[in-house]
């Protein structure tokens, strides 16, 4: 289950190996923003031997390779495939063609590595105006994409309007996100709430964030991290209700009944599915049983 | 044979980081440590870093590590970085 994502930079030591007990579902080893230009070299073996030595515990492990327009992707490829990340993230994703140019790279190296096929997954960053349009092409490019990752700051850059803690410049992004992730059939996840000391500010975000139907949201600073798992869990509420809705279902199949109601409404299939995703969520955070 | 054709550094003097220096040399390895736990660790460090060297077949050259206390798998990334560097290969 992913409710947090936390960036790490990729050549900072003392930031890496304290990366699983900073309370991300997973975290994102980043070679691309945070790492200087004459730096690349250098994270990439120093990120490379942290998945193969370090352990991450329950943490997913995530690599930010460099865009495709760079000379650094494929040398990023050759150095973190080897060594099985869950998840690559390719910034700067703006077409279906994007997508396959590095599941066609990953594919050769898995081949070459006797991995298994598609054992790396993709979880493209979306970060152009032209990405968010093509969206659905780019979540559904090829069977490695398993979710796609809005990025608002350099967004808002080529939408050439200012990024605001409000996020209204984002919202049809962040929307059409939700929508083309969902009709893939992939997972989705929210930019990260960039400053970092607003306490307040993290918990709306991520509850509009949430209230968008977005799996889960990323974020640059732990301090941020708690909030995030706080709003994409499940409420005892929301399971205590959920069991109800099964338990009810369950009865009224057991009375031969085609229809059901619960505390005097009907349950019909959507509320019966977002009971099962409640359940699901509930159990993998160790919070449930089956129902 | 990796051959070390300049001088090269990877790595930096923050905590648990390692801040190694190659430079070519005629003859032979010379290995200088200096670590905030040399007593304790110091041999295990030199192991390490002669265990890196022999894998990427460096065999003459000048090294100084100056370790902030990093973990294994750092000082032989950052050693790694350091011999690529200088052969002359990133």
């Amino acid at each position: 289950m992913r409710r947090s994502m936390l960036f790490l930079p990729g050549n900072t030591p003392n930031i890496i190996q304290n990366g699983e007990i900073l309370g991300a579902d997973a975290v994102i080893l980043d070679l691309e923003d945070a790492v200087a230009p004459t730096e690349k070299d250098s994270a990439r073996i120093l990120v490379r031997n942290a998945i193969k030595y370090m352990g991450f515990g329950r943490c997913e492990v995530i690599v930010r390779i460099n865009s495709i327009d760079t000379d650094f992707w494929k040398k990023d490829l050759d150095a973190i495939i080897p060594v099985k990340p869950s998840l690559i993230m390719p910034p700067k994703t703006s077409c279906a063609q994007d997508v396959l140019a590095v599941d066609a790279y990953i594919s050769q190296l898995e081949e070459k590595l006797g991995m298994e096929p598609g054992s790396v997954g993709l979880i493209p960053l979306i970060e152009t105006a032209l990405g968010v349009e093509n969206a659905f092409q780019i979540a559904s490019a090829c069977k490695r994409v398993k979710a796609i990752f809005l990025g608002g700051e350099d967004l808002t850059a080529d939408l050439r309007c200012k990024r605001t803690k409000e996020g209204h410049e984002i919202s049809y992004a962040r929307s059409r996100m939700v929508c083309a992730a969902r009709a893939a059939g992939v997972e989705v996840y929210d930019t990260p709430f960039t400053d970092v000391n607003d306490d307040e500010g993290i918990y709306t975000d991520a509850q509009y964030a949430r209230s968008l139907g977005f799996t889960g949201k990323s974020s640059i600073s732990p301090r941020h991290v708690k909030a995030i798992n706080e709003v994409f869990s499940p409420s005892l509420k929301d399971i205590d209700y959920a069991y109800e809705v099964m338990e009810a279902i369950r009865i009224g199949k057991e009375q031969g009944k085609g229809a059901v109601a619960l505390r005097g409404k009907m349950i019909d299939a959507p509320i019966v599915a977002r009971a099962q995703q409640t359940i699901q969520a509930a159990i993998e955070l160790g919070l449930g049983r089956e129902a | 044979m990796g051959k070390i054709i300049q001088r090269a550094t990877a790595g930096t003097l923050e905590s648990s980081d390692v801040l190694v220096t190659l430079e070519p040399a005629q003859e032979g390895l010379e290995i200088e440590l200096n670590s905030v736990v040399q007593n304790q660790f110091g041999a295990a460090i030199l192991e390490t870093v002669q265990e890196v060297l022999k894998e990427l077949d460096v065999q003459d050259a000048r090294i100084s590590i100056v370790d902030r206390g990093a973990l294994d798998c750092v000082i032989r990334a950052r050693v790694e970085t350091a011999v690529l560097r200088g052969e002359g290969e990133c």
